[in-house]
């Protein structure tokens, strides 16, 4: 697993990456209300807003941590945003994205560094 | 967030797990651990306690008072019955609003609540005007709001309120010295506001919240609820540039001080708002706030712009305040249109993200109000 200064998670499988956001991002953001994420077959650039999240508060967006294809989107949390409040390091993924260098990984935390991060 | 200045229930805020955050030059709690969304929904099935202690109060001393006062607003406060409370809002010369407030007549002096961001501004405006009345800003105490179903039951195990009804005032003693009570609110629920000394107000909270029904809520949901109710915010539905027949604030400007009532006018702005008062013939092309929905899921939030049509290049309106409404289940918000797109039911766009999304005028409140009339 690894973390963005952004509060995203990722987590490698081959050439896929599944990307949330993490626990502590969702208890920041508070009660989620509406997502809407990109649709599939989409070339994200890192840095390119790809998914909005609207909590009661405020809307904020989520940037690709990564270059590469979506190849999946989460629908479940789309009709249930609340489940990004519950499970957001586990069934509440956001979208998966085929990359082509894995390498990119490299630059982000690991888990004892975000953890380092957030206290 | 040190030069920020502190409610006399800051240390209870904290002690209870608030995140504060800076609001009108306080420290104030948005939210508690239960959250915006649980917050709002208790408050409309139970009791909400919200510390509002930023707020101004003023007491005006002095036989004139209500005679003063009624130069500077288009209230009719020589008609306000003494025990009663009542809405109204200072105007400029332009008939645009300086300020909204309540005012209750305490039988030899008014009471006064204002927004906190107004205050300094209210009292200057209040001692330029009124020259034979004396201006008191109350500094010394807190003001609470409990607002919600079981309001009633909870204050009244305190002291007895069940006989007041919306807009009544009564200053009662209690175990907490000296409550000034009145029943209202800023949620659309039946509630009431409670201004306490601030030695007392810690104790008095804390006794609020060790009941069943009571949960304390922050501005987050405070604003939720309000924009539910259909009520405006300083600053964001209203201001200089929205005068009250814009604001659909009319309903608040009694018959005595229209055009043709027998205290008609005299108040800043009578030039602007008089005649719009008056008009047999509604202008199409002047502005009206309204509710609205939009018609998906994504909120339109305060500065969404809105359109005529999905194409249409030049906005005719702005969103004032927008939000998910956790009661209602889909999100709400209210802006301004031109009076002939202000029926309800009319389609309108708002672009949020750059993309045009639909909206419908619709009345609001968005959810019936529960005050016992």
């Amino acid at each position: 697993m690894k973390y963005t200064e952004d509060h995203e998670w990722m987590s490698l499988d081959g050439d896929i990456v599944t990307v949330g956001i993490t626990d502590h991002a969702q208890e920041q953001l508070g009660d989620i209300v509406f997502i809407e994420l990109p649709e599939v077959g989409t070339q994200v650039t890192k840095g390119d807003e790809v998914v909005v999240i609207e909590s009661v508060k405020a809307a904020s967006d989520i940037v690709a941590p990564l270059d590469g294809e979506v190849v999946e989107v989460n629908e479940a949390i789309v009709d249930t945003p609340g489940n990004v409040n519950e499970d957001a390091e586990g069934d509440a993924w956001f979208f998966r994205v085929k990359i082509e260098d894995t390498s990119q990984l490299d630059e982000y935390m690991d888990e004892d560094a975000y953890k380092d991060l957030i206290a | 967030m040190e030069d920020l200045k502190k409610t006399p229930l800051h240390a209870l805020h904290l002690d209870l797990g608030a995140r504060m955050v800076p609001f009108a030059g306080y420290e104030m709690p948005v939210q508690y651990p239960l959250g915006v969304m649980k917050e709002h929904l208790h408050t409309r099935a139970a009791a909400g306690l919200f510390d509002v202690s930023h707020m101004g109060q003023v007491l005006l001393d002095g036989s004139q008072a209500a005679a003063e006062l009624e130069a500077l607003v288009p209230q009719s406060l020589l008609g306000l019955e003494e025990g009663r409370q009542r809405y109204a809002f200072f105007t400029h010369a332009n008939g645009g609003i300086l300020d909204d407030l309540m005012v209750a007549n305490r039988g030899d002096h008014l009471f006064l609540v204002v927004n906190a961001a107004c205050k300094v501004s209210d009292v200057a405006h209040l001692r330029r005007n009124m020259a034979l009345s004396e201006v008191i800003p109350v500094t010394d105490r807190a003001l609470l709001a409990l607002q919600g179903p079981a309001a009633e039951a909870a204050l009244g195990r305190i002291v007895p309120v069940a006989e007041m009804r919306f807009m009544d005032v009564s200053v009662q003693e209690s175990d907490y010295g000296e409550l000034w009570i009145s029943r209202s609110g800023y949620t659309g629920e039946d509630g009431f506001e409670v201004s306490v000394h601030e030695a007392q107000a810690e104790a008095f909270a804390r006794a609020l919240l060790e009941m069943e029904e009571v949960e304390p809520i922050g501005l987050g949901a405070r604003d939720s609820l309000r924009l539910e109710a259909g009520l405006c915010l300083y600053g964001h539905d209203i201001d200089t540039t929205t005068d009250p027949v814009q604001a659909a604030l009319t309903w608040a400007i009694q018959k005595v001080r229209r055009p043709s009532g027998s205290r008609s006018g005299g108040y800043p702005g009578d030039a602007v708002i008089g005649p719009k008062l008056a008009a047999a013939e509604i202008d199409p092309d002047d502005t009206r706030r309204v509710g609205l929905v939009p018609e998906g899921r994504a909120p339109m939030r305060e500065g969404v712009q809105l359109f005529e049509t999905e194409d249409a290049r030049t906005p005719i309106g702005r969103v004032t305040s927008g939000a998910p409404g956790p009661t209602v289940g889909h999100p709400v918000a209210m802006g301004y249109v031109p009076v002939r797109l202000s029926l309800t039911g009319t389609q309108i766009w708002g672009e949020v993200r750059g993309k045009r999304l639909p909206a419908r005028v619709a009345p609001m409140p968005f959810v019936p109000p529960t005050y016992k009339r």
